[in-house]
């Protein structure tokens, strides 16, 4: 059993404005010491998921069917205070602009402490000396005196380490990095990647990222699994997912994104726009801009194919 | 290529308050630049390296500390920014800027930001004219013009972009300046954007300058790319050069942190730490000083100038002329 287990995931949202259907059938997993990528454009889904597992949607968020088990740990049905228990120590979570993340009016080497105080069961006095070696395990350089840093005294590559660190501090066997490199520079992105892969590789630390980039997943992940509206549409080890996409969304997406000997004319844009997910919804929430789409597509239930053992994708007609 | 603008020793510096008097932050220090007619030309470098300001210099939208900007060799700096709006060279340069959602004005509809610039810049005064200009344009960038009367937060995100277009080449530019144009959109848009600004470049012969932090995008739209660091140009080259045979070691950190799929797992050389301050930096020093592999005594001594180092490509660093090591 993988150590991160989400199975058959949906989630609504109720608002003023209509039932928001953000997951359908989310089913995805992540083994020890192993990087997942899940991709997919803004409104697709992959933030919704990632706060589902940590338990941290929104209250208007519902649940409206799945499990999700963190080493055979059912956290749907965990107890606010145990949920409260593993996060922190056993699941952890890089969010976006590290910056609004933290604390401002706390010194770093204190948030850490405190993270360690809850959940670490260190004697008070070591909390520091623990809380410097979370920092320099990050290689922030001179942690002593970072320690003492306020947010706005550390660049935005720098706070990003802090809150790696802070993440890291009990060696968490789930993390989940949401966009955890959007707005930094890309040589900075460069160190920080390399931070989180090495991170899982030594601690065997099964990580989920998310990201809006192909490339990046394409050179981290293991797997990639692909989400468009709300559904996972393709899961396959990154290789075969880039040489050998079989849904059409995928073959898209990568049409679309630069790489570094792309041609200006031969990058394709996805026509047609996400669905509104509070309309009704065909089966496959991508017909409306497949090129390969059929009448049978709208009409009955979208089945699973399974490509190979680790490639599976959720389309009638797959290439 | 005759050129349609060229910065000469371009500086711009930002006193500091409460700290030690006289102190400085040097954000554009010292720059040359030349932009040709119909080029387009890159700029990249990280957060705080004096991309932005470069853009609010060149767009002419905040005064030099010193230096010059020629238009066509006209000094377009001799007069203040506050002055140089009402003269026909205001026109001539437009900006795009990042975010469509934050620089279009909300109480605006479509409509109203294009034809704004018309009326302010071109004067123009009869409604059946400026309805008629920003039909056009409209249909220049591909806004359909049923979404003229939308507001920007019933706009899509491409569609915002495409306001942001038209609103800047209304006034038939000579150089759009493009700031981070995509960094908003999604990949699916991204790309019919990057190709509308390529069709654009070419029937209404704009140039263009270009700042992206995707090096990606930059690739596919300019023939040269400049790369900046602390304020400083550090390496001139045209793109393909630049990408494959980059000769400043900050350019081949760059360059070695795109993803790459193609390189998973490979080691590649990576650039830790931070830039060094830049108020009042060591004018003797390199500013790359200490975060460079190379660093060397005499990067401490004398600050590299930019020299070239192949055809069309230049670059600040005493090592630049040896690829690998060697004496300078």
């Amino acid at each position: 059993m993988a150590q991160l287990e989400i199975d058959n995931l949906s989630v609504e949202f109720r608002t003023r404005h209509g039932v928001v259907r953000a997951l359908e059938s989310v089913t995805l997993s992540v083994a020890r010491g192993e990087i997942v990528g899940v991709v997919g454009e803004s409104g697709s889904g992959k933030s919704v998921t990632a706060y589902t597992v940590m338990g941290l949607n929104d209250e208007a968020a519902e649940i409206t069917s799945g499990r999700i088990t963190m080493g055979g740990i059912d956290l749907l049905a965990a107890r606010p205070e145990a949920l409260r228990e593993l996060r922190g120590r056993e699941m952890a979570m890089i969010f976006q602009s590290p910056r609004t993340a933290l604390n401002p009016i706390r010194k770093v080497g204190k948030q850490i402490e405190d993270v360690l105080l809850e959940h670490a069961n260190l004697p008070r006095r070591n909390l520091k000396k623990a809380a410097i070696a979370a920092l320099a395990r990050v290689r922030i350089p001179d942690p002593e005196r970072r320690a003492e840093a306020y947010p706005f005294e550390l660049s935005g590559g720098m706070c990003q380490r802090v809150m790696i660190a802070m993440a890291l501090a009990c060696t968490p066997s789930v993390l989940i990095a949401d966009e955890p490199t959007t707005g930094l520079d890309v040589t900075t992105q460069a160190v920080i990647m390399d931070l989180i892969r090495d991170m899982s590789r030594s601690t065997r630390m099964s990580t989920l990222l998310i990201t809006h980039d192909l490339g990046l997943a394409g050179e981290y992940c293991d797997r990639i699994a692909v989400m468009h509206a709300g559904h996972i549409v393709e899961i396959a080890a990154t290789e075969t997912l880039l040489d050998h996409p079989a849904h059409p969304y995928t073959r898209q997406l990568l049409a679309a994104t630069p790489v570094p000997d792309s041609r200006l004319y031969s990058l394709t844009s996805i026509p047609g726009q996400l669905p509104d997910l509070r309309s009704a919804l065909p089966p496959c929430r991508f017909s409306g801009r497949c090129e390969r789409h059929q009448p049978i597509c709208d009409e009955r239930e979208l089945p699973w194919a399974q490509l190979s053992p680790a490639h599976i994708v959720r389309c009638r007609f797959p290439l | 290529m005759a050129p349609l603008l060229e910065a000469r020793s371009l500086t711009k510096f930002y006193p500091i308050k409460r700290a030690a008097r006289g102190a400085k932050l040097h954000a554009v220090d010292n720059v040359d630049l030349m932009i040709g007619a119909g080029e387009s030309v890159g700029l990249v470098g990280e957060s705080g390296c004096g991309k932005s300001t470069i853009v609010r210099l060149l767009g002419r939208l905040i005064d030099p500390t010193a230096g010059q900007i020629l238009l066509d060799g006209e000094d377009i700096t001799a007069m203040s920014q506050a002055r140089f709006v009402s003269t026909p060279g205001r026109r001539r340069i437009q900006v795009v800027f990042q975010d469509a959602t934050e620089s279009l004005n909300p109480s605006f509809r479509a409509f109203q930001s294009i034809a704004d610039p018309l009326k302010r810049l071109l004067g123009l005064r009869k409604g059946g004219e400026i309805a008629k200009r920003v039909r056009s344009t409209a249909a220049l960038v591909g806004l359909p013009q049923e979404l003229l009367q939308r507001y920007p937060h019933q706009l899509s995100g491409g569609q915002r972009a495409r306001v942001g277009i038209a609103r800047a080449i209304a006034v038939e530019p000579s150089l759009l300046i493009l700031d981070e144009p995509t960094s908003a959109l999604d990949v699916s848009v991204q790309a019919v954007i990057l190709r509308l600004l390529a069709d654009l470049r070419d029937r209404l012969a704009m140039s263009y300058l270009f700042v992206s932090h995707d090096l990606n995008v930059v690739r596919l739209l300019c023939s040269r790319v400049v790369v900046m660091y602390l304020g400083k140009i550090v390496e001139i080259a045209p793109a393909e050069t630049l990408f494959t045979g980059p000769r400043h070691p900050y350019t081949q950190a760059l360059v070695a942190a795109i993803p790459d799929p193609a390189r998973r797992g490979e080691a590649r050389p990576r650039l830790d730490g931070s830039p060094t301050s830049p108020i009042d930096p060591d004018p003797n020093a390199c500013r790359f000083y200490g975060r460079c592999p190379k660093s060397a005594d005499l990067c401490a001594e004398a600050m590299p100038p930019l020299r070239a180092v192949g055809p069309d490509h230049f670059a600040a660093c005493h090592f630049a002329l040896s690829p690998v090591g060697g004496n300078p």
